[in-house]
């Protein structure tokens, strides 16, 4: 039996029950669930999670073959060394929106990296009409080298026509 | 002093509304000494309440002096029979607990509270507390009445208060 967590991404047209089927089978077949992000990018339906204990990636591949082919899903999978327990909680939270425009997150994100931030979760969406879009994006994140040098970053942002606003976070732990 | 095992969810203790204190004696102080002790040994932690060390009564700690940045504190507290009488505002944050490790999570809590409560002897004590202070005090009063964070959790996604300076 294989102990490595597998990475399962899985791709396609937003329908219900795709989870349900999904999870169903894994069950079925004896599998550990691990943790999972799924969400709609566009009008695909995108899902990752951690998958261990039903066998290699080709097994895993082979017992999902009924429900990727009854949602027409795109099926991806990984043995990674991944590894559950290993929480961090950022520290800083960066909002951004503005114009959609090309290159807006690599600015904001090459900007951040320079300033020690180490991303831990990022949203983006496009919103607005679509004759003029707006781009809106959150990131929570760990500042390595203090919230003032991502301070000073973004303030080089705003002079570019994003908005892009910084939130220090403190956890309350009781 | 001793360092008190503190009790994980989904340990049912945690989930128990508690009994008020009368008994304001030696007991409940040299209790209290081992409830501070536990708390200045949890990792990050500001506050702690009773029910975490498997003492079903309503005593909690409440202190935003342990905050990593410099809050609006009244200093280390211990609370008695503590009761929020009022509140204000509202603002999202993140909370983890101690009875919870290994997950933070974000949630809605008052931005201002008023709150009242007893001291180790008895004697009556009010706060008016806002922010990061008022927070800790709503988690650890929550605590006394069976209440985790996890009942309270918000979309991960929710935005969080500006800090006001």
């Amino acid at each position: 039996m294989n102990d490595k967590w597998l990475i399962l991404t899985l791709v396609g047209a937003d329908q219900p029950g795709i989870v349900a089927n999904l999870t169903r089978i894994l069950f079925g077949a004896g599998a550990e669930l691990g943790e999972a992000a799924m969400l709609r990018l566009g009008n695909q339906f995108a899902i990752m999670l951690m998958v261990r204990g039903a066998g290699s990636p080709e097994t895993v591949m082979g017992l999902l073959e009924s429900v990727r082919a009854q949602f027409d899903l795109k099926l991806h999978i990984d043995e990674t060394d991944a590894a559950l327990h290993e929480q961090r909680d950022p520290d800083v939270l960066v909002t951004v929106h503005g114009a959609d425009r090309a290159g807006i997150v690599a600015e904001v994100t090459g900007a951040l990296v320079e300033a020690g931030f180490n991303i831990l979760d990022l949203r983006s969406d496009v919103g607005g009409s679509t004759t003029s879009p707006i781009y809106i994006m959150q990131i929570e994140g760990e500042a390595r080298q203090g919230i003032e040098a991502i301070e000073q970053a973004v303030a080089a942002l705003n002079q570019q026509g994003l908005s892009v606003r910084v939130v220090p976070l403190d956890t309350v732990r009781g | 002093m001793a360092t008190l095992d503190i009790l994980t969810y989904p340990d049912e203790r945690l989930k128990t509304a508690c009994e008020p204190v009368d008994q304001f004696d030696p007991a409940l102080r040299e209790f209290i000494e081992h409830l501070q002790e536990t708390c200045s040994g949890g990792p990050g932690a500001v506050g702690i309440a009773a029910p975490q060390v498997g003492e079903l009564r309503r005593i909690c700690i409440v202190d935003a002096t342990r905050a990593k940045r410099p809050v609006e504190n009244h200093g280390p507290l211990v609370l008695i029979n503590p009761e929020i009488t009022a509140w204000d505002g509202f603002a999202v944050g993140r909370e983890g607990c101690l009875s919870v490790p290994d997950y933070t999570g974000k949630v809605i809590r008052a931005e201002r509270i008023e709150l009242k409560a007893q001291d180790p002897f008895g004697k009556p004590l009010s706060f008016s507390m806002k922010g990061f202070e008022a927070r800790i005090a709503q988690h650890e009063v929550d605590h006394l009445d069976g209440i985790l964070f996890l009942d309270r959790l918000v979309s991960r996604h929710a935005d969080l208060q500006l800090r006001k300076k």
